[in-house]
């Protein structure tokens, strides 16, 4: 019988080549993603197929779609919340959107935007300030699963209370029963506010940039990613913006000690929002 | 030394026990901590400055991919799980709650467990919730060190008795003592 010490080896080694078997066969690739993470995740996995390691698991995921898709799933960030931090959509409003306005158009990338709760609630601060005939929203996660549920934009009813709450703290002037109709335990929101939004795959890992962008919104995506990656990522939105362009992540996020830090200004240091200097 | 991080769950009443403790420890202490106290989402920064003036150590909220280091105790963010890597740095999540809580203790316990092994410290404190108990089996699994507070001496004793009944628990031990086997175990 092996040791605690040689197990954990051996299913490091495993957890590698399952990684890899994912990358080579379905070209999404977790390997730079935080490790403790993954792992976990991937325990939970075996668990509920009642396998016994992860090389079992990779050959699972090799011959069998749907078992690869469940894995898709349990790996990608699918927690979310309309106006999730209510002050960051506050300090965009306050800080972002007056220098937005004076664009006779702008473009807005939302990175990594899951079940698309937060893409709504930024459609509706647009709304709200008059900016949204004049804005394209491209709203984009390698999930194509959560990307369906975000183009319906229907929600638990059960949620709505606490996204008002959400809503009026983060400066909303409506009432944000307008922008919803309930039916049972579903609640629809408005068509409008999608009519400038387009949902696409796209990859931050494995995709290259997007296009010219005046505000790229990313929140709780790099917390998930290794050093390096998110290194990387952070130069593919530096390069996504226009000069003088925004960046907004969550508030555990920071462009501090990346390599593209000297190219922004902090605009608001607790709300992690930036500004690509024009120089 | 032996042990070269401990990790500290604490729910309902933890600040006061939070308090005993760390203000228990010894002023030499190395080690560093790492803690999950159940707060709500919106808290502030109030616990972090309360504790930071109970020691000569630091005691701050963990930031992604921190380097853990040695003279430092690190708090868990409101509304995140707090994991340990591999190469001994933090980093944070945002998925679903576990046992109904995030930051949740069998997070930071399982992850922490296999980064540290046996060279670990885990410590379950007084809570209405049964959130950590599977992380101190982990602990134990991988052959590190296991403190329960006696229920008796906790504001709420059902998390430390949840452990306590799962039959991991190596040390039962009133509040008021934990620092000083802290400081025992950890002695340089």
């Amino acid at each position: 019988m092996q040791n605690n010490h040689e197990e954990d080896v051996t299913s490091q080694i495993e957890l590698e080549l399952l990684l890899e078997a994912i990358f080579r066969q379905y070209g999404y690739d977790f390997r730079n993603y935080s490790r403790a993470h993954v792992k976990r995740r991937l325990y939970n996995r075996l668990r509920q197929h009642e396998l016994a390691s992860f090389s079992q698991l990779q050959h699972a995921i090799l011959y069998d779609v749907t078992v690869f898709h469940e894995v898709l799933r349990d790996l990608s960030i699918n927690v979310t919340e309309m106006f999730r931090d209510p002050a960051f959509y506050a300090s965009l409003r306050a800080e972002v959107i007056p220098i937005l306005k004076t664009y006779p158009y702008i473009k807005i990338w939302h990175a990594g935007c899951a079940t698309g709760e937060e893409v709504y609630s930024f459609a509706i601060l647009l709304m709200e300030e008059g900016l949204y005939e004049r804005s394209q929203i491209y709203a984009t996660d390698f999930n194509t699963d959560v990307l369906e549920t975000a183009q319906k934009g229907i929600y638990p009813t059960s949620r709505m209370k606490e996204y008002t709450l959400n809503y009026q703290a983060a400066g909303g002037k409506e009432s944000f029963s307008k922008y919803y109709t309930a039916r049972y335990d579903a609640a629809l929101f408005d068509p409008e506010l999608k009519k400038n939004i387009v949902f696409a795959e796209h990859n931050l890992v494995t995709d290259s940039v997007f296009s010219e962008v005046n505000l790229i919104i990313c929140r709780n995506v790099l917390i998930y990613f290794n050093r390096s990656l998110q290194n990387k990522v952070m130069e593919l939105f530096a390069e996504s913006l226009i000069k003088g362009g925004f960046l907004g992540l969550g508030t555990k996020e920071n462009i501090m000690f990346s390599p593209v830090e000297s190219l922004f200004k902090v605009l608001d240091a607790e709300q992690k929002i930036y500004q690509k200097k024009f120089v | 030394m032996n042990y070269h991080a401990i990790v500290i769950g604490s729910s309902a009443g933890g600040l006061q026990a939070l308090k005993t403790i760390i203000s228990g420890l010894s002023p030499h202490f190395k080690i560093p901590i790492i803690i999950c106290q159940h707060r709500s989402p919106y808290s502030d920064s109030f616990m972090v400055q309360f504790l930071n003036e109970l020691t000569p150590l630091l005691v701050k909220e963990a930031d992604e991919k921190e380097l853990i280091t040695e003279r430092h105790i690190y708090l868990a963010p409101p509304n995140f799980h707090l994991l340990v890597e591999e190469d001994f740095s933090l980093s944070l999540t945002v998925e679903e709650k576990v046992n109904f809580a995030r930051p949740s203790i069998d997070v930071l316990f399982e992850t922490a467990a296999e980064a540290y092994q046996h060279h670990l410290i885990g410590v379950i404190l007084t809570g209405a919730n049964h959130d950590g108990a599977k992380g101190m089996m982990y602990i134990q699994k991988k052959g590190g060190l296991t403190i329960a507070q006696n229920p008796a001496t906790a504001e709420v004793p059902i998390m430390p008795q949840t452990a306590i009944s799962s039959g991991c628990i190596d040390y039962v031990v009133n509040l008021e003592e934990i620092a000083e086997l802290l400081n025992k175990l950890c002695k340089t």
